[in-house]
């Protein structure tokens, strides 16, 4: 009888290790690096414009008693491209968005609005990430919503899922 | 229409794969009906049917193998073919592939992403299962049928994964003007061929794991199924270990830290199924030589295979990396560990309920080669849970809300002794023989090892008083174990030596090389870091280097200073290293081209870095003593490992001969 | 005697070994584990001096020193409850700057210096693909 319960025992051990793995998996934007900003005003900052048909950004931008979303994306980047239908379904939803591109030139910025649409009120041009800096971001492409006083809300790190148009527009309303 | 073409033939591979688990369901199940029928003599009416059919079922099986793996290994060329024409409406190939690419870049990048490396998998799963249904002759028929069950049971998992979560073929709708290329930064030959390497090791392993399903399934473990089985662990085996040798060094040249091992999760996640597949290779040997040690080989091949897909899947869901392992489908993670679940909690359950069914192995003596293969096993198994507890604590820790992680400190100071003393029983168990050794013998042959052991421990410290204590015994065990691998040989008539011996004591050997690199590139490295003005010597161990000139350089997609290092060693010639500090203008990211300058005893490893003002540049030398010696003796292991894998092939061979002469 | 007598050997090996291995891992994890320290944490904890440990925070605008010697920088490290100073000798890499997140390794001296060994980005502006972020996670993470 005894012999019996051992042999069961890697199994028991590794329902213990296969449940940790599900617990990890459930939570992994735990171990993404959030942001320090969250709650605090944005430092104030003015991007220049990739031309003249579209506006750059400032921080006067943010503070004009409206919450904004805040998108930091870049032409280089592959899941930015793969947010883009998100983004446009949130603008044909009303939400005002705001980009600011990290890294790039205008060529490739216009070539990349020209692909895949341009969800943007205003797109400021962030050289050397110096402004994601600011907001204490971690990377690309990323997404803040910010109220009407400047203040951030919320950060969703990584690309926007069709399912998270929603918690965004949530967030956006719970910001007003 | 390239695209088209694979898609359907990965879906006719998945139709045949599931045939071939329904044939070996059936044709199984309806054997087992039938030695039923004959104790009872009461058939039930369908089981005679498929007793009927059980000749066409069983005979069925193995050409559906060969035909599976001929699908899918076309599946896959089609989308190297789709890769290498780059055609810009595939989505895979808009990702990760561009026009401008070298051939060789273009062709790796196949498999440099999820859904091709994927594809890659299932490949070589395929492939194998049909190398088992056409060479295969050895084990009994329903082991056979089961072992080829088993593998159409792992691979309809992946196909599934494929087929429904990432798909690799999907179209691009409108075609994309230009591919987006790889990261420039991973256009190293290295990292093209490191991961195949590691997934056939990875496969190897799941057909040993098919044969160890067989083999509970009509519970027939027996030193015949340890000897079908012994190739493919030792071929996966080969494969790990040129694998992890291979990543090794990559980090070490690649990342400029002077390093070779980090302890972190990915390196982890591919020296764990090493040690277990280290383990079952010894146990293999026990169960096909001596019929010993039948549940602990049956269990081992079930671990072996579990950690290659806890490997792959850490690695993959990316659930302790994911700092920044964007885009990761949290879908693809929870896919993986639903077939892991499946699959090991499974073999797991199997082998509680049947293993306690399979007949006890013959015994033998404490104090034998099985003994110390035995030993061999308990400490390989315990650094394996040692490193799995490392690697996942943090994970289990976060579950209750904390956040810990386990650094080297936590691998150096556990793994580390065990690993000596496991290198001592090393040495120790080739000199022992089969069931039962007299202490006596092995005292009096371990002796001349021992002396030696003492002699360098005593010479290194004399030399060296200032050496630590882990790198001192590093260096003296070594010289021992090294010495006593090569006893098996002492004696003998070398030309005689079977190839499997030669295998063996060649890997041996080579561990104790690799230990010796270590200990040394622990012990004797030095180290300087200078901010130096364009013509400033610097002095590191025999050498003394002048920094001649810094120059803009350029590259696809980056730009680089380029640094002119004059070495000079004693009054030998002068030669100039080159390492590089890069910027790639295309992402903003910096890193440092190391230039390395191999001589015979050591290495000597040159980093630029940035300015340092005042027309200085920082520039950081190591003189590295011995440091190859880890990676030549990890070739050294593999080629062992290739040799013994030769010796037993050729061996069998010969034996089937001359069967076949007695019979004609 | 015999042969039930060696496999109880065996037996009693095998539950040695892993009881043993049990044991070690414990005592390890527990010394080793929280490697990850915060300043607060750290200060909180009284670390032992020479004990290896892996420190992150921020480092606060312009607390970056440079060393006449061109190599060697001092720097603070903050996490808002505590803040503790840092000496390094090396390369710095790239993503290090005044502002952002740091990650290092080394260890404490007897006057509460903070000596690191390396030092790794935390922050990462670049876009890795996922796929191959397994095999490039070094340099991604590290660098």
């Amino acid at each position: 009888m005894k012999r019996q319960l051992t042999l069961w025992l890697p199994l028991a051990i590794f329902i213990g290790l296969a449940t940790s793995f599900v617990l990890g998996l459930r939570k992994p934007d735990d171990r993404l690096v959030p942001s320090h900003m969250i709650g605090i005003t944005v430092p104030g900052f003015a991007l220049p414009a990739i031309g003249t048909d579209i506006s750059g950004l400032s921080a006067a931008d943010l503070a004009t008693g409206k919450p904004h979303l805040v998108n930091f994306f870049a032409s280089w980047c592959v899941p930015c491209a793969a947010e883009a239908p998100q983004l446009q379904a949130l603008a044909a939803q009303g939400a005002p968005i705001l980009g600011i591109a990290l890294r790039d030139r205008p060529a490739d910025m216009r070539a990349f609005i020209a692909r895949y649409g341009n969800p943007y009120r205003k797109i400021g041009m962030d050289p050397d990430s110096r402004v994601q800096i600011n907001f204490g971001g971690s990377g690309v492409p990323e997404t803040f919503v910010v109220d009407g006083k400047g203040v951030i809300r919320y950060q969703k790190i990584g690309p926007i899922a069709d399912s998270e148009v929603g918690d965004l527009l949530a967030a956006l309303k719970t910001a007003s | 229409m390239i695209a088209e073409a694979g898609l359907a033939a990965l879906w006719l591979g998945a139709a045949l794969c599931a045939l071939q688990l329904v044939a070996a369901v059936l044709s199984l199940s309806a054997r087992v009906e039938r030695s039923r029928d004959t104790f009872d003599t009461a058939p039930g009416g369908t089981s005679l049917d498929f007793a009927r059919d059980e000749r066409g079922l069983s005979g069925l099986i193995r050409p559906v193998a060969v035909a599976q793996a001929v699908l899918t290994a076309l599946a896959f060329a089609c989308l190297i073919a789709v890769f290498i024409t780059v055609d810009l409406s595939v989505k895979l190939v808009v990702e990760n592939d561009g026009v401008g690419r070298p051939l060789m870049y273009r062709f790796s990048g196949t498999w440099g992403n999820h859904e091709g490396s994927m594809l890659m998998w299932v490949s070589i799963l395929a492939v194998g299962g049909a190398a088992v249904a056409l060479i295969e002759r050895r084990l009994e028929e329903r082991t056979l049928i089961a072992t080829l069950g088993g593998q159409a049971v792992i691979g309809l998992g992946f196909y599934a994964f494929l087929l429904f979560a990432s798909n690799p073929f999907a179209r691009l709708d409108p075609a994309a003007p230009a591919g987006q290329g790889l990261n420039p930064l991973l256009e190293d030959p290295g990292l093209a061929f490191h991961p195949p390497t590691l997934y056939i090791g990875y496969v190897g392993l799941s057909i040993a794991f098919s044969f160890a399903i067989g083999a509970l399934v009509t519970r027939d473990v027996r030193p015949a199924f340890a000897r079908a089985m012994r190739p493919w662990v030792l071929g996966a085996w080969i494969f790990l270990t040129i694998g992890i040798t291979a990543g090794s060094y990559w980090a070490y040249y690649e990342l400029g830290w002077g390093g070779w091992w980090f302890w972190d999760p990915v390196e982890n996640a591919s020296l764990m199924p090493w040690l277990a597949a280290t383990a079952l290779l010894h146990s293999v040997t026990v169960l096909a030589t001596r019929d010993g040690l039948r549940a602990w080989t049956v269990m081992l091949a079930v671990v072996a295979f579990s950690m290659s897909m806890i490997g792959t899947f850490l690695v993959r869901s990316g659930i302790l990396t994911s700092v920044h392992a964007f885009a990761v489908d949290p879908r693809r993670g929870s896919f993986l560990l639903a077939l892991l679940i499946l699959y090991i909690g499974g073999a797991l359950a199997l082998f509680a309920l049947r293993v306690g069914t399979v007949r006890e192995g013959s015994r033998f003596d404490v104090v034998s080669r099985e003994g110390a293969l035995v030993i061999n096993n308990l400490l390989l198994s315990v650094i394996l849970g040692i490193v799995l507890i490392g690697t996942l604590y943090p994970l289990v820790v976060e579950a209750f809300g904390d956040k810990i992680s386990v650094g080297p400190p936590y691998f150096n100071a556990t793994a580390g002794p065990l690993a000596l003393l496991l290198l001592i029983v090393m040495a120790a168990g080739p000199m022992m023989r089969w069931r039962r050794e007299q202490l006596g013998i092995i005292a009096r042959r371990l002796i001349v090892p021992a002396l030696v052991l003492i002699v360098a421990l005593v010479a290194v410290k004399a030399l060296h008083p200032a050496i630590g204590l882990w790198p001192l015994l590093g260096l003296a065990v070594a010289a021992g174990v090294g010495l006593a691998s090569l006893a098996p040989l002492w004696g003998r008539n070398l030309r005689r030596t079977p190839l499997h011996t030669w295998g063996m004591v060649i890997a041996h050997f080579g561990i104790a090389v690799a230990l010796a690199g270590m200990a040394s590139d622990s012990a004797f490295t030095q180290e300087r870091l200078v901010a130096a003005r364009v013509g400033e010597t610097m002095a590191i161990g025999p050498y003394r280097v002048t920094l001649a000139n810094i120059a803009p350089d350029f590259g696809p997609g980056w730009t680089a200073l380029n640094a002119t290092l004059a070495v000079k060693r004693g009054a030998g010639a002068a030669y100039e290293l080159h390492p590089l500090a890069r910027t790639y203008w295309t992402q903003g990211t910096q890193t440092s081209e190391t230039a390395i300058q191999t001589v015979l005893d050591g290495q000597l490893y040159t980093v630029l870095g940035a300015s340092a003002g005042e027309g200085r540049w920082q520039v950081r030398l190591w003189w590295k003593p011995f440091v190859t010696l880890i990676w030549a003796g990890g070739a050294l292991v593999a080629i062992g490992g290739v040799l013994s894998l030769l010796g037993r092939l050729l061996r069998e061979r010969r034996n089937e001969l001359r069967k076949a002469e007695v019979w004609a | 005697m015999k042969a039930k007598n060696q496999r109880l050997t065996l037996a009693l090996l095998a539950v040695a070994a892993v009881i043993g291995a049990a044991l070690l891992a414990m005592s390890a994890l527990k010394d080793q584990a929280a490697y990850f320290y915060t300043p607060g944490d750290a200060v909180r904890d009284h670390l032992p001096p020479d004990k290896a440990i892996r420190l992150g925070g921020m480092v606060p605008k312009g607390s970056i020193q440079h060393f006449p010697d061109g190599v060697t920088i001092r720097f603070l490290v903050t996490d808002g409850q505590a803040t503790v100073p840092v000496r390094y000798s090396g390369i710095v890499p790239a993503l290090f700057r005044e502002g952002s997140g740091v990650v290092a390794d080394g260890r404490f001296d007897a006057s509460g210096l903070f000596m690191a060994d390396q030092i790794l980005a935390k922050h990462d502006e670049r876009y890795m693909p996922p796929q191959v972020a397994g095999a490039m996670h070094k340099t991604k993470s590290l660098k």
